[in-house]
This record gives structure tokens, sequence and C-alpha cells, in this order.
């Protein structure tokens, strides 16, 4: 071999291996918490203490993601899942989120829930640059992205549901006389603000009352007496379980018949209609974003079917009557999207990005025609819903996929 | 039976504990002293903030250690002095932007004076009904900070969040180490304070109407007087506590300071030793890390596998860490004979 052909196949080779090396410099970017063989995603969920009932989401999650690692993982790397109980108690939940940052050190700290937890955390995990990644509560705050650009939100928030009902309001009861009952604390606030700044200029003609309880109040009684002298001819109840069965139940009582929109966060049958009384709930408006479990409607639906198995596999005491085991199933497939979307840049700010880009994503979990969409100024995945009316012993969905975008 | 009667006749709520029990000799403490010097320079800073939280849990339950080990009273209620205290130093640094360090004393004297009035009314009341009394005050504390009358302070619901202090005169440490050295610095403080009210006439005439309410009246020890100020002196020291809590955590809100929290640290004194003030601090590790404990062995039964393990140290050594300290001293005086 000559001297300069010796030169040509060297130069070519050198060339070659400079362009490999620059690829993989392009490619592989990590931040702590991720590595060629693992991403860490850190959770906080109350096991424990009041709230316990919603541990079971992160259950679902774990088995979600015990799944993705027997499938291959995200683009090859397994999901190491860490989750820490804090009990509903914010100081806790500071310790557990500073625990997953520098002493696991995850690259998210995925869905906490509850708000006064999240609030908690928010300040921290924003300055330290940790994604707040589908925080679970309705809050409307979390879709801040200017004072926050970390913390993100999934669920449809409590002021996108009530502008729903307002738009639906002024469409076929533009005379209304509108009567509130609210709880006084902030998610009960959150709820009132958006159905106003639904209605727009004409909230102040339309409201004919806002009446608030405590949360100490025995029962509400007195208040819906009230609403129903008030002349009112829709009732907007804005109420936690307990006190949206007493509500049902007395309206039926007084012979009182509004057209009545009773919010998502009581629309569970069994622990609200039921106890109120079926007869008496009967054309009852509500919205829902995930598909409810225990709807015959859904038996032969692909996405439902899917989870059905994955349950059989993966966790198979679960409940599944249960919507929460939907949610925690709906949310880690989110969380798998985004991962995947990120390739192998998966620095805490590219998981921001792509979390935020997120088009049209239809899952399995959602009604049909509810997509979740997200941008650089819109931290609010879920922002659509459909109506519900409820008939007989069940909710029936009714109208188009109707949204609602509120910011913090 | 007249009430004196019934107070005669009643057994003692706490064991007598001989004054010079109460303490760690010199050489013990300086070994403790220069640990928690030492130890937090070479911990991450999550270890550091722990190590933090745990000094302040210890000055809550001796705070309870100098009413109940002290004065014999009992109280499920230092959830509420904590709440008062952590609302107090949050809402002067972040409404009047008062310096953190100087919201320490104001929320000690403001819950001094809420304990010794609430000790007014819980003079009338011993043993367990005074245990209820507190406990009552403990279940009503986080619904009154809920309430919309003082949302504006409040925060309501939401608490409200603390600016977290930096290291003063540029020193090159950071945040968490320098707030585990103020937290150090002020438990010591209020450590030797307490000992020495222990010490003083005020402590023998807490312990005599400890052991016997009527034979220290008749010792001319003034009962109300001394009760109720066991009582502040119990709230003052948990309100800083509870200061210092809600700067370490940079977040008060009422969800933090339920009922749960005055058992931990009633739970946290007992694990210690009752009446044993060094043993606060074993105590308060005790409710700090054996929750974690718990929760590492078993996720779904974490609650059973703490209720176990608490079993097991009231089980084996029902005067907490004093008993554990007591036999190694013990142990350690036949050594040196040998």
């Amino acid at each position: 071999m000559s001297a300069i052909k010796k030169l040509a196949v060297l130069s070519a080779a050198l060339g070659l291996l400079t362009v490999s090396t620059s690829g993989v410099l392009a490619q592989k970017k990590y931040d702590t918490g991720a590595t060629d063989t693992e991403i860490k995603i850190g959770n906080i969920m109350p096991y424990s203490g009041p709230a316990s009932a919603y541990g079971v989401i992160a259950k679902t999650e774990e088995a979600y993601f015990r799944k993705v690692n027997a499938e291959g993982g995200i683009n090859g790397r397994k999901i190491n899942f860490i989750s820490y109980d804090d009990a509903y108690s914010p100081p806790k939940t500071v310790e557990q989120a500073r625990k997953l940052v520098e002493s696991d050190e995850a690259l998210v700290v995925f869905n906490p829930l509850g708000t006064p937890p999240n609030t908690a955390i928010q300040k921290y995990l924003n300055t330290k640059k940790v994604p707040q990644l589908f925080v679970a509560t309705g809050a409307t705050k979390w879709n801040d992205p200017k004072n926050f650009p970390w913390t993100m939100g999934w669920q449809p928030n409590y002021q996108s549901e009530t502008q729903i009902y307002a738009k639906y309001v002024l469409k076929n009861k533009p005379d209304a006389k509108i009567g509130i009952l609210y709880q006084n604390d902030d998610y009960g606030k959150d709820y009132l603000k958006g159905f106003k700044d639904g209605l727009g200029a004409k909230a102040a003609s339309l409201i004919v009352l806002e009446e608030s309880y405590e949360v100490s109040e025995p029962t509400i009684d007195s208040h819906i007496v009230k609403l129903k002298a008030s002349g009112a001819d829709v009732f907007v109840n804005i109420t936690t379980p307990k006190f949206a069965a007493q509500a049902i139940k007395k309206n039926a009582e007084l012979g009182w018949k509004p057209l009545h929109f009773l919010n998502s966060v009581s629309g569970s049958i069994g622990s609200v209609i039921k106890p109120a009384g079926f007869e008496n709930a009967q054309e009852i408006i509500s919205s829902q974003y995930l598909k409810d479990p225990a709807d015959a409607e859904w038996k032969n639906d692909a996405g439902m079917k899917a989870w059905n198995e994955f349950l059989d596999k993966y966790y198979p005491e679960a409940n599944r009557a249960d919507a929460f085991v939907v949610y925690g199933y709906t949310v880690a497939q989110t969380l798998e999207h985004v991962l995947k979307s990120s390739g192998d840049n998966l620095t805490r700010e590219n998981v921001m990005k792509q979390a935020a880009s997120l088009k049209d994503l239809e899952l399995g979990g959602l009604l049909p025609g509810v997509k979740i969409n997200t941008s650089a100024t819109d931290f609010a995945p879920i922002s659509q819903m459909q109506l519900v009316k409820f008939k007989g012993e069940t909710w029936e969905r009714f109208g188009e996929i109707l949204s609602g975008d509120a910011g913090g | 039976m007249s009430a004196v009667e019934e107070a005669a006749n009643e057994a003692p709520a706490v064991e007598a504990v001989p004054k010079r029990a109460m303490t760690l000799g010199y050489g013990t403490s300086l070994v403790v002293l220069a640990l928690l010097i030492i130890v937090p320079m070479f911990l991450k800073n999550f270890f550091v903030f722990q190590l933090t939280m745990l000094l302040i849990y210890a000055l809550a339950v001796l705070a309870l250690n100098i009413l109940t080990g002290g004065s014999g009273q009992f109280s499920l209620g230092q959830s509420a002095f904590y709440a008062v205290g952590a609302y107090t130093s949050a809402i002067l640094m972040e409404h009047m932007g008062v310096n953190y360090a100087l919201t320490l004393p104001v929320a000690g004297i403001i819950c001094f004076g809420f304990g010794f009035l609430f000790g007014q009314p819980a003079l009338r009341l011993s043993g367990i009904y005074l245990a209820l009394a507190t406990f009552a005050l403990a279940v009503a504390m986080p619904q009154l900070l809920k309430l919309g009358f003082f949302e504006h302070w409040t925060g309501g619901v939401q608490g409200l969040v603390v600016t977290k202090p930096d290291a003063p005169f540029g020193l090159p440490i950071s945040q968490d180490r320098w707030l585990y050295y103020f937290t150090l610095v002020v438990s010591i403080g209020i450590y030797i304070a307490s000992v020495n009210l222990l010490k003083s006439r005020s402590g023998r005439a807490f312990m005599a109407i400890r052991d016997n309410e009527i034979a220290a009246s008749a010792m001319g020890v003034d009962v109300a007087l001394y009760k109720t100020l066991a009582f502040g002196v119990s709230a003052g020291i948990t309100g800083v506590a509870g200061g210092l809590g809600a700067i370490a955590v940079q977040f008060v809100a009422p969800d933090g300071y339920t009922i749960t929290l005055a058992i931990s640290l009633f739970l946290g004194m007992v694990v210690g030793g009752v009446g044993w003030l060094p043993g606060s601090i074993v105590g308060s590790a005790f409710i700090i890390f054996v929750p974690n404990i718990a929760e590492h062995i078993s996720k779904g039964l974490s609650g059973a596998v703490f209720g176990v393990l608490l079993f097991l140290v009231i089980f084996l050594v029902p005067h907490g860490a004093r008993q554990v300290a007591m036999v190694a001293q013990q142990m350690l005086g036949k050594l040196k004979k040998n």
C-alpha cells in the first residue's frame, strides 16, 4: 500500500471517528436522575393519614412503571419509581421532596398529591429547577408558567370546569336566575371564580344568591332553604361529597327542582348519589374527563380493555370500580409519553420542554375526544370535559366535548 | 369526696425523678455537643435539614418534658402552641419583613402568654382531664387557623410560604448549614436555661407540686402560680420551636399542626424518658426517623410496623432513653472498678 493510500484510509477512519463521537455527544445528555440504563422518578403520596384513599393512585403508577420496565423500559432505560408517604402533612412533604431531590437524586417529582402539600414544595422545586410534574390537584394556580416554570398541573382545573357550566347556562338558559352554594375555602372560591368568569359581564344580573358554608357545619339544610326562597331556577352546587349528598336530598324534600349543576369532585355514584337516593338525583348535570370504569359502555372499548389487561397482569388486587385507578394509569401514561419524546436528552429542562409541547395526545383512559394539549404558555394539560346527566343509576354523557382554559 | 381529698389520694401522675438524674454529666454533654457541631460539616444538605428538624422537635419535646416531667401536668395540646409559634414567625417575616432571628423571641413571648392564660382554667383540671382539655385545644387549632377572619394574615388553607434566610456576613456556607448552627445555638441556650430552671427555686417548686400538691402548698408554694407558670414556660419554648420549624420548612399551613403532631411530641417525651431532659433529643430522633424506617420496611403497613417498634420500646425499656443511659452508666461504673 502506498503512503498516500495509507494516509487516505487513515484520514477517512479519523473522519468517521469524529462524526460518530460528535453524534454521540449531540445525542445523549443527562441531568442527575438519568443514566444510560435508568430514569429516577420521585413521587409523594399520602399512604397514611386522612387522605390515604388516594394512595391507590401511586400504587397504580408503580404497577404501570413495572409494566413499562417489563416491556423494555423507555428508550432502553428502566424507570426507577421512588414513592414516599407524606400523610398529607406539608412539613413532611417538604422533607420527602428534599429527600427525593437531594438524597435519591430523582430527575423529576411526579404527581405529588394535594393542594397544601404541593404549595409547600412549589417554591423549593422551582428554585432547584426540578420539574414538579403533573401535580394531583385541581387548583387553578398550577397553570402559571411565568412565575413557576417548573410546575405543571394535569387534570382539568376547577375554574375550567365551572366555566363549562357557565357556557352551558348562557347557551341554554340565557334568562336564568342562578343560586350558588360553595364551600368557603380555596377550593370553593376557585370554582366560584371560574363560574363568574364564564358568565362574564352577565354574572351580576344572572346570579341571584351566593351562599357559602363552612366545612365545620354539621348540615347545610338552611342554606338550601334560603336558595330555594331566592327564586333561583339554576343551582350551582360546589360542595364536597358529604355536603353534596345532603344538598341533593334536601332539594328533593323541599320539592325544589332547579337546573342542578354538581361539581365533578362529588360525582362519585357510590359516595354521593347512592346515599342521596337515585330518585333524587335524576337530571343533575356534572362533567367527566376520564372513562368511568363502572360504566358498561366501555366494556368493549380498546382503551379500557388494555387497562383491564394491565390490571390482570400487574395489579390484580386493584378495585376495578375505583376511578383513581384509571387516573393513576392515565397520568402515568402521560409521563411515559413525555419521557419517550425526550429521547436521549434527559435533562430536566428538556423534560419540562417536552411536557409543555404535548399536541392532541389521546390516551386510553380519557373520554373519546378529550385531548391533552400544552404549550409554553399553557401548563394545564387537560382542559376538556364532557357534560354528563344522571339518568336511572348512571351518568349519561351528552353533547360535545367542551373546553375551558383557565390560568392561575 | 372533696377535691382536696381526691388530690391527696390520687397516685402521683409522674414517677418522681431525683433532681440530679435530670441532666447529663459534663463529660457526656461535651461529647454530645462536639458531635452535634462536627457531624453536620460532613453531611449532605438534606441530612443537615433533617438534623435541624431533629433539634427543633427536640426543643418541643423538651418543653413538654418541663411541663410533664417537671410539674406533673399532662398536655396533648402542644401542637397548638407549636402552630401559634410557627404562624407568629411566618406572619412577622412575610407580612412585616421582620428579621427571622427577631421573630423567635416574639413567638416565644406570645406563646408564653397564650400558655399562661390557658393554664388558668387548666388549674381546675388534673391528670387525664387536663390531657383531654389540651387535646381539645389541639383539635381546634387547625380549624381556627383556617377561619376566614384571619385569612388575610394566615393565608387560610393555602398557608404561607416563608423565605429561607441566607447565612449572614457573607459566610460561605449553605442556607441549610447556617440554619442548623443557628438552631443549635438557640437549642443549647434553651437547654441550659431549662436545666437551670429546674435546678432553681422555681424548679423545686414545680417538682414539689408534681410529687404532692398538698404538701407543696403546705410548704408555702403558690400552687396556682407555679402550675400556670409551668404551662407558660412550656408553651413559650414550644412556640420558639414552632418558629424555627416554620423557617426550616419554609411553609406553614393548618394541616401541618394537627393532633398527630401533639401525639408525636408526647410519644417523643415518653420514649426519651419522662423528666429526663437530655432524652428529648432521643425522643425527637424516634419520632423523625422511626416512621421513615417503618416506611422503608413496608409501605402499605408502615403504620403497623411503627406500632410494633413503639410497642417493643415501651415493653423493653418503659423508662425510655433514660433507662438505657442509666444501665450504660452502671456498666461503665463496674468496668472502672475492675
